[in-house]
């Protein structure tokens, strides 16, 4: 088993990190990625949405798993039945067996988000390679370095900030976490917004971080 | 609710099979209930709601569309205030006549269909191949329409590709045709299209397109008893959708009162 852990965490600190932030509108998450199109970041459902790190055939295959749980239960049923807590425990178990059965774990981390009515309704999960989940509150760093990570977060973390402070502080971490600057064309972003319509994710582009970023 | 939940395979829900992700939903739900694809056939003279009038017309910024609020079972009024243009995605719109439930669900399928793509691929799928995927739905309930079940639908959008509005027509196999310039369908469909042939233009603007379309529905309702009419007293009105580059937009119902109220006023 400390074989697999080991192997597992081996493969996940090879890829770069993501990390998750509630602001006074919603959920930030933001990623050091060079690729315009091949995204870390994603749209799950109405308010859900997805970030994965490590092997990126296996979160991606994580990510559509999760768009056809969430689509499926939502025509089944009701679109307000669709929650993040029922997705990270699909994770959970999947990625539990795999990691007891499979020959090889996976070697990915995942974070599942769902923006609530009101701040204090936010949900964020994180999910670790063998299927342990966690619960976080505010602030998280996913990845090979995430100990550093979510360390910067915890000094810079303010409750009810807005979004410019929220990614200034996101860059601000990732930069000072792997020691070099974190140009805004480098970045992946996207918010799940509780402002907008029934689908609250949104994803800024390059321009919109920059600007952000700037003034 | 359709069947069985399809098993999470040990890669997650539904897992991959051959290659490259499947980004339909229909499919999906095809797994879950091989059956699925097999309707249960009423006997013939069920009492099932039709819906009626729709239509849609092309104006310089896009396309509108726009359908009467009945519904008819028989010889009755099932329905007064039923909705039958509906947003399928950011830059198209569904419009809908024949079996009423039927054709519900085939537009709940139809837009969940192109969320999931959308989500899935990370992109929109074409204009064109919207319609397609709505052409194939529509061949799939070809059983149902054997059976009296017939829906017709209508179908727009804004082409981002090409930056113009389109327009398709379909029939009850399936068939699908683009349209040039207007297309109305229903049982009031014909007296509908005698106005749009009147009244279309090229270069119209929103204003006059959608006045266009209540003049039109207006006209159908006077000819055909299964088209309800506007009913300014107890605020019922055609519902009309506007799709352009900026999206898909329900034109206010004070908006479409007042085209009413000028087309009763007299002649321009």
């Amino acid at each position: 088993m400390k074989d697999r852990s080991d192997y597992a965490r081996k493969g996940i600190g090879r890829g770069k990190s993501v990390v998750a932030l509630e602001y006074s509108d919603g959920l930030l998450f933001l990623a050091e990625n060079p690729s315009a199109t091949l995204h870390k970041i994603s749209e799950i459902y109405d308010r859900i949405s997805f970030a994965g790190v490590g092997k990126y055939s296996e979160f991606e295959d994580l990510r559509i798993s999760g768009i056809r749980l969430a689509d499926y239960r939502g025509f089944a049923y009701g679109r307000e039945d669709v929650n993040a807590k029922t997705l990270a425990n699909a994770y959970s178990q999947a990625l539990s067996a795999i990691f007891t059965q499979q020959m090889k774990p996976f070697e990915v981390e995942i974070l599942v988000g769902q923006v609530g009515d009101t701040p204090a309704e936010n949900e964020l999960y994180h999910v670790l390679f063998d299927g342990s989940v966690t619960d976080e509150h505010g602030f998280v760093g996913i990845g090979g370095r995430a100990e550093d990570l979510t360390q910067h977060l915890q000094d810079s973390f303010k409750e009810g900030w807005d979004l410019k402070a929220a990614v200034r502080a996101a860059v601000t971490a990732l930069a000072e976490t792997e020691e070099r600057e974190v140009p805004a064309d480098q970045t992946e972003a996207a918010v799940l917004d509780r402002n907008r319509s029934r689908r609250k994710f949104r994803r800024l582009t390059d321009d919109d971080v920059a600007s952000l970023l700037s003034s | 609710m359709r069947g069985d939940e399809p098993q999470p395979s040990a890669l997650g829900f539904g897992g991959q099979s051959g290659f490259g992700a499947n980004p339909s939903f229909m499919d999906l739900l095809g797994q879950g209930n091989p059956g699925a694809a097999q309707p249960l056939q009423p006997p013939a003279g069920f009492p099932i709601p039709h819906g009626t009038t729709i239509l849609a017309l092309k104006f310089e910024g896009g396309v509108v569309m726009a359908g009467d609020r009945r519904a008819t079972e028989g010889f009755s009024i099932a329905d007064e205030k039923i909705e039958k243009v509906f947003q399928a995605d950011d830059f198209s719109c569904v419009a809908i006549a024949g079996a009423a439930g039927q054709a519900t669900e085939i537009v709940k399928l139809f837009q969940v269909e192109l969320e999931h793509y959308e989500k899935v691929q990370g992109d929109r799928l074409s204009l064109e191949g919207k319609a397609n995927r709505l052409a194939q739905m529509i061949r799939q309930n070809f059983p149902m329409a054997l059976q009296g079940l017939v829906v017709v639908p209508l179908f727009g959008g804004y082409d981002e590709r090409r930056a113009e509005g389109r327009l398709f027509r379909y029939d009850a196999t399936g068939g699908r045709w683009e349209e040039e310039n207007f297309l109305s369908t229903g049982s009031g469909g014909k007296a509908a299209k005698t106005t749009l042939k009147k009244r279309w233009r090229s270069g119209l603007s929103r204003a006059e397109a959608v006045r266009a379309a209540v003049e039109a529905l207006r006209d159908a309702s006077e000819e055909d008893v299964a088209t309800g009419g506007p009913d300014p007293v107890r605020g019922i009105f055609p519902s009309t959708k506007v799709i352009s580059s900026e999206g898909v937009e329900e034109v206010p119902v004070e908006e479409v009162r007042a085209a009413y109220d000028e087309l009763i006023s007299g002649p321009e």
